[in-house]
């Protein structure tokens, strides 16, 4: 919209938001690099966020109002700085950098690999920093959430959360944590962290009810799969998490978890669905545990009813994430897909070799598991007494009421 | 950026099985000794060797040994010349004790103005 025409509160509103979801990821990016300050970059985007709620109704929304809002930041930082006149180096440095890059996508030459978004994404995720600091980080910088918005998706106070989010500030400067994208050889491992970070976002957003996590933690998988087109890795957790999420309907009735075999699935996300199996990566001899984990989700996802699904290939992919992780709970998980797929006799033998595992003691899956495959093999005594176990020895309300009604569910027969 | 580099001795990892990944201490000092990284470090005696001095209201006090009981104890140090964090740990990480201990960094504290 040219200046000059009448623009309502809610045209700039819009404008200025859509030019936020937009930019504001590149912008502190390049701002952190440039100037090495973080709240510096942080401040700037909010400022010039302000003023584009002063200017726009009065000047008109400009044709590109993502690159003025890069422009009035990137000038924004220049001030503070030579208001400060100490950084006279990175003063120089950004305004060569206005001079230079008048385009909002940055140099056209641009390799992925040195994207700022990408090496602030590689710092926010450093292995240097505790898990919990990686996670806000990621959610406040990389992800634009409030302070406060974290804190109650964590079940913490913002102070306790803006403490988090200085500490981990004040150790990437003290430290020295680089702002890069790790070479080569470091490159894997690394990346293997980054997702984690994400999927843990994912996740947690479903065990505290925090559903828009969920939504953050996919809009960063959709990031780190345009940024890194050639890893495998990053697509396939992409694809993880749309096949998870479209089950997000289904997965609740009256504030009660539904299990995937008691879903309705007509209420999954087909879309969504879509999209995930379109994205993970082609089948190969040497696989990452996302593309692995995607592909049992699509199993599921390709399963008109829960008696459809094809057990026996959940069972090999269960064998590869085994081969892959040696985690208990996939080795707890691949004997229940024995279960579903050899008959509940079958499952139950292997579920005794894995229950003897230190790390399963007292794991409340492991009984409900037992439980659940003795129901299905008709013992219903014997079911109800495992069942009651797993409910003891739930960690959440939410799962105790599951298992106790359950349990109540098998004694009426 | 400098970093002090405590070389830990740690009883839980005694007795690995040897890893490709890391130098032998002598290889390990030349090449970084060599491109400047490495600017001093020494091995230190046991803790049986060591004393402990302090001073409490008004005394000065001498005893035997570290002054936590911990089994794991400081065995060297080295200082290095990093540009930063990554470069300092790929450093720490083929040192041998990185196997058969642990190699704990500590950025210096930098003179303030």
């Amino acid at each position: 919209m040219p200046g000059g025409e009448r623009v309502t509160t809610d045209d700039v509103r819009r404008a200025l938001a859509d030019a936020i979801a937009e930019q504001r990821l590149r912008i502190v990016a390049t701002l952190i690099r440039t100037t090495g300050d973080w709240d510096l970059a942080e401040d700037a985007v909010s400022d010039a966020a302000e003023r584009a709620l002063v200017r726009w109704p009065q000047d008109g929304i400009p044709d590109n109002p993502a690159a003025w809002l890069t422009t009035t930041a990137r000038r924004r930082a220049i001030d503070v700085l030579r208001r400060a006149d100490v950084e006279r180096a990175k003063v120089a440095d950004l305004a060569a950098e206005e001079a230079l890059a008048p385009h909002p996508e940055g140099l056209p030459d641009m390799s992925p690999m040195t994207d700022d978004r990408l090496r602030l994404i590689f710092t926010c995720c450093h292995p240097a920093l505790p898990l919990e600091a990686r996670v806000a980080l990621t959610l406040k910088i990389v992800a634009g959430l409030p302070t406060d918005a974290i804190g109650r998706a964590f079940l913490t106070s913002e102070a306790t959360m803006g403490q988090r989010l200085l500490r981990a500030k004040g150790k990437i400067a003290n430290a020295g944590i680089p702002y890069r994208v790790p070479s080569d050889d470091l490159l894997p491992a690394r990346l293997d962290g980054v997702l984690a970070v994400v999927y843990l976002v994912f996740t947690e957003g479903y065990a505290t009810g925090a559903h828009h996590l969920a939504d953050e933690a996919i809009r960063l998988g959709r990031l780190l799969a345009n940024l890194m087109p050639d890893a495998d890795e990053p697509r396939a957790l992409l694809a993880l998490m749309l096949l998870q999420h479209a089950r997000r309907d289904a997965r609740e009735v009256d504030g009660e978890r539904v299990t995937l075999e008691h879903q309705d699935r007509s209420l999954w996300d087909r879309a969504a669905i879509d999209e995930g199996l379109r994205l993970r990566p082609p089948r190969r001899p040497s696989r990452g545990v996302y593309a692995v984990q995607a592909d049992i989700a699509a199993v599921h996802s390709l399963a008109a009813h829960a008696h459809d699904t094809d057990w026996a290939t959940i069972v090999d992919l269960y064998d590869e994430l085994l081969a892959l992780t040696g985690s208990p709970v996939v080795a707890l998980n691949r004997s229940i897909a024995v279960g579903m797929s050899e008959g509940p006799l079958a499952g139950l033998a292997h579920l005794e070799s894995v229950s003897d595992d230190p790390r399963l003691v007292d794991h409340h899956l492991v009984a409900a598991a037992r439980g659940d495959l003795l129901a299905r093999a008709g013992l219903h005594e014997e079911a109800v007494i495992a069942i009651e176990r797993a409910a003891e020895l739930a960690p959440t309300d939410q799962e105790r009421r599951q298992l106790t009604r359950r349990a109540d569910e098998l004694r009426r027969g | 950026m400098k970093y002090m580099m405590f070389v830990v001795a740690d009883p839980e990892a005694e007795g690995q099985a040897p890893d490709p990944e890391v130098d032998e201490i002598d290889a390990w000092c030349d090449r970084y000794v060599a491109n400047g990284k490495h600017v001093i470090g020494e091995r230190l005696r046991p803790t049986e060797d060591a004393t402990t001095v302090r001073r409490r209201d008004g005394k000065l006090l001498v005893t035997d040994g570290p002054f936590a009981e911990t089994r794991e104890w400081i065995a060297g140090f080295d200082v290095l010349e990093c540009a930063d964090l990554d470069e300092a740990i790929e450093i720490a990480s083929k040192h041998p004790m990185s196997a058969e201990g642990r190699i704990e960094l500590r950025p210096f504290w930098p003179f303030e103005g």
